[in-house]
């Protein structure tokens, strides 16, 4: 039952943390792909931080920020009664911040790549913003909305430093596959370290070959 | 102020790599004419064009249309390119890959409009057979078909079209040339084209202004005081400092008055011309100028 409850919770963290990676990163890639400002270099080494960053590095200062003994997770707790540290949602948190740059750097290649005056196009045939990103730039940045879905997805399933950091290790609260890999090892238990892995590969490697599959057919949807 | 005229007075530094300069124009757009705008690349044709359209915010001045206020920067007015009554047809047509042809019209169709403007404009164009086609099964010049029938579903005041023909080759054009003449002329549209082919101009414009570094440095070369007919029988090489380097077409001795100022060269010779007026120009003395 321990085992299920580890792979339902750690597909809900990903697919959670990928929706909402979606609703910030769209907005966000639009405004980076079409900025002129000359603090685009540093927006844009502000989103791709997670990379290069220790993901402990980025757990451990979530961890600080949000204990209930720092003035931050103190007002959050006695204002709003909400509590970041060892819970699932201090997970998606710290989920959204690690795979931040893997949502917003496809898209922001993707808008840049579109021909440079199809959303001027719309505008001048009286199209908003809004409409002019819902049907003329997202549907010919599929590939790209495709590889930020999975590559958030995917490395959400697969983070270990950040998770560990602010969730810990609560069996069916914030006990995520890799951490669950990592404690069956330390206990010498194999066979269930095992079970994990390879339950994580097949998954992966399914999910995998589905967005390759899409992507195909996105791509020969947009260039037929 | 007559309102049928549009008025375009404004300026904007253009500073990038290749140029560093003000542009400053004041032009008239004048109902129903066709007004082509020519001019070395970076003299700022493609900048008024996109001023026009609203989507260059950071221009200083006035832009009245039609009796509408589009522009004013001393005012604080500044209308979206949404809230402008224009047509667009950009020199990479920009159709929108994930709409086939019909559905690229439909898009661009307010919502209190019926179907029977993109039915006639398929028809006009003659893009019946097209019209579930996809841009990427289009030749350039079916592309461009469909760009022009776009930029007209919404009935614009202003049809702005940016080098239109530019990616097409002479066959093309030429036939091209013929569907923006008949559309002009059916819709009785005020149209603003870029272009830097001389026959093209000659063929297509009521009247031409060339622009050099920002500058309109000359302009009313109307149709019917006939220079704009000699200066374009010859191939146009290049503007510089007010003057316009020429080589003279077979057909310059036609011209009754203005043909005289070239009595002393032969067809086919370099010259360089400079506007004095809208009925008179004058070639220059290159060796005086230098």
């Amino acid at each position: 039952m321990d085992f299920f409850n580890t792979l339902l919770l750690t597909l809900r963290l990903a697919g959670v943390t990928t929706v909402i990676l979606l609703v910030l990163g769209i907005p966000i890639a639009y405004r980076l792909a079409y900025t002129r400002s000359f603090l685009k270099p540093v927006f844009e080494a502000m989103v791709s931080l997670p990379l290069v960053l220790p993901p402990t590095v980025i757990g451990f200062y979530l961890l600080i920020a949000f204990s209930p003994n720092s003035a931050l997770g103190e007002w959050l707790q006695n204002n709003l009664d909400i509590r970041l540290v060892f819970t699932f949602e201090g997970l998606v948190l710290g989920s959204v911040i690690y795979s931040f740059p893997f949502m917003v750097q496809p898209l922001q290649s993707g808008f840049e790549h579109l021909p440079p005056h199809l959303a001027e196009a719309s505008y001048t045939l009286g199209k908003s913003t809004w409409v002019t990103l819902w049907r003329v730039l997202l549907p010919n940045i599929r590939p790209a909305l495709l590889s930020g879905i999975v590559l958030s997805f995917a490395h959400t399933v697969g983070e270990f430093g950040v998770v560990l950091m602010i969730g810990g290790n609560i069996p069916s609260v914030t006990r995520v596959a890799s951490i669950a890999i990592y404690d069956e090892v330390e206990a010498l238990n194999f066979a269930a370290a095992n079970q994990y892995a390879l339950t994580m590969v097949v998954l992966t490697f399914v999910f995998l070959v589905l967005f390759f599959r899409f992507n195909r057919r996105s791509q020969q949807w947009i260039t037929r | 102020m007559d309102h049928s005229i549009s008025s375009l007075n404004c300026s904007l530094q253009l500073k990038d790599s290749q140029r560093s300069f003000y542009l400053e124009v004041d032009l008239q757009l004048y109902p129903k004419e066709l007004l082509a705008l020519t001019g070395p690349s970076g003299s700022g044709k493609t900048t008024i064009l996109r001023i026009l359209a609203g989507l260059e915010k950071r221009a200083k001045g006035r832009l009245w249309v039609q009796g509408e206020l589009w522009q004013d920067s001393a005012q604080g007015i500044f209308l979206a390119p949404q809230q402008r009554s224009i047509g667009v047809v950009f020199q990479d047509y920009a159709l929108f890959p994930n709409m086939s042809v019909l559905q690229n019209l439909q898009f661009a169709l307010p919502k209190t409009e019926n179907q029977t403007l993109i039915e006639e404009l398929l028809e006009v164009m003659d893009l019946q057979e097209l019209k579930t086609a996809y841009p990427r099964e289009l030749s350039g010049g079916q592309q461009q078909r469909v760009a022009l029938a776009r930029a007209l579903v919404r009935r614009p005041k202003l049809l702005l079209l940016d080098e239109p023909l530019s990616a097409l080759d002479t066959q093309m054009r030429e036939h091209l040339q013929g569907f923006i003449r008949l559309l002009h002329e059916r819709y009785a549209l005020t149209t603003l084209l870029i272009s830097h082919h001389p026959e093209e101009i000659q063929r297509l414009a009521d009247r031409v202004i060339v622009m050099e570094k920002g500058k309109i440095i000359s302009e009313n070369l109307t149709q019917e005081t006939k220079p704009a007919g000699l200066l374009l029988s010859a191939i146009w090489l290049a503007p510089q400092n007010g003057r316009i380097r020429v080589q003279l077409g077979d057909n310059e001795l036609q011209m009754p008055e203005p043909a005289k100022a070239f009595a002393d060269y032969l067809p086919g010779q370099e010259v360089w011309i400079r506007m004095v007026s809208a009925e008179r120009f004058e070639v220059c003395d290159e060796e005086k100028l230098r």
